[in-house]
């Protein structure tokens, strides 16, 4: 599907989309990616199926939070609007740069709005009996949520019959990470060079 | 007013040194940022402790919005307002937005090489192994859980169990097992 030139209308539309997305992303930025791939490809093809692809696939390998693949998406609209314009190289720049600004604006704003106005009302009344349960009770939950994000990304290696060094990988990773103060960096540079190499 | 059981050793001195170190540890967050958090701002710089952590992450998991976010405003905000939350979202934001479009330019270039894939592999690999040591780190915390130990881990092991075994959708597991844990305490509060 080729990208259709956007106007003042769809920048908007845009824009309030994400605003609207921001509030029902509980959970994460990621778990809203299915609904993204319906309106910025399948709906309006303002970006491309490899387009959307590699822009999560890039933000999760670049450092940062992986929210930021939406910024990508949003600079990949824009690209793609310039292009159908037949913008200069300044005029490109300028519209990709646009691009996600606006998606970042829109996915960040109420959110952290709402966070913002509801950390402080819990600790303004943080001696409350039901704000004090709700910190403990939370806690296992939290606990029981960053096993399940391990496990997730874990799996995401494939078999462990073929792909042991990989997994083998992990968990010494993993146990380096809560036996040692090893500096992270050097974790992800050995399994950096590892890959590369082909031994994992 | 009760003090706080473990008050942190330390606290950024101004607005500058949170944008930071919320730029060094985004800077330093392949495959996201969590496990980094809590290495920087908990064990390196002790701006706040294990138990602090895991409650402001819980606050910040049930809000809407991208999580480590929702952690680097919450955590402004309580230095120095909206000011203090504004410098923690802009170091997180800025320079890895730069990083990632710079990136996303070269990407293409080099896309199709095996190292290139084989290297994305193996720190995919390490991020699960990031995640998981920072998992048994936090999990220590639970061992002076109000509720007991046994009933702690129980609930941590069930949010496991139904997020990465069953795949059941987070707002009903943060619903059902987050509501039972939050009475369960709520009802722990109320003896003497």
């Amino acid at each position: 599907m080729t990208a259709m030139a956007l106007d003042w209308s769809s920048w908007l539309h845009l824009l309030g989309y994400y605003l609207a997305l921001s509030l029902m992303a509980v959970g994460g930025a990621i778990s809203t990616a299915p609904d993204m791939h319906r309106i910025l490809v399948a709906e309006h093809g303002w970006i491309s199926d490899p387009q959307f692809g590699a822009s999560i696939a890039l933000a999760q390998a670049a450092p940062g939070p992986n929210v930021l693949f939406i910024a990508l998406l949003g600079w990949n609209v824009g690209l793609n609007a310039a292009a159908q314009a037949g913008s200069s190289a300044a005029a490109t720049w300028a519209w990709a740069l646009m691009g996600a600004a606006v998606c970042m604006l829109g996915i960040m704003l109420p959110s952290t709005t709402l966070t913002l106005l509801a950390t402080r009302w819990a600790h303004r009344n943080r001696q409350r009996r039901s704000v004090r349960a709700f910190r403990q009770g939370m806690a296992p939950i939290v606990v029981g949520l960053v096993c399940a994000t391990a496990w997730v990304l874990g799996r995401a290696h494939g078999v462990a019959a073929t792909d042991w060094p990989l997994w083998l990988l992990s968990v010494v990773c993993g146990l380096l990470v809560w036996r040692t103060r090893l500096h992270l960096l050097w974790l992800l540079a050995a399994g950096a060079l590892l890959g590369a190499v082909g031994w994992v | 007013m009760t003090p706080p059981s473990h008050t942190p050793a330390f606290r950024p001195e101004n607005p500058r040194a949170l944008f930071l170190a919320f730029t060094t540890l985004a800077l330093q967050g392949f495959g996201g940022v969590l496990a980094v958090v809590q290495r920087e701002l908990v064990e390196r710089r002790r701006w706040m402790t294990n138990e602090e952590f895991i409650e402001d992450w819980a606050v910040a998991q049930v809000m809407p919005g991208p999580n480590v976010v929702n952690l680097a405003v919450m955590m402004g905000d309580r230095y120095f307002g909206v000011r203090g939350a504004l410098a923690a979202l802009a170091g997180m934001l800025a320079a890895p937005t730069v990083l990632l479009l710079i990136a996303a330019t070269v990407y293409a270039h080099f896309a199709d090489h095996p190292a290139m894939a084989g290297a994305l592999r193996g720190m995919g690999a390490v991020a699960a192994g990031l995640i998981g040591g920072m998992a048994i780190k936090l999990g220590t915390a639970l061992l002076q859980h109000p509720l007991g130990w046994p009933t702690a881990g129980a609930l941590a092991l069930l949010t496991t169990l139904a997020i990465a075994g069953l795949r059941i959708p987070l707002p009903w597991v943060l619903l059902v097992l987050g509501g039972a844990a939050c009475a369960l305490s709520w009802h722990r509060l109320g003896r003497p």
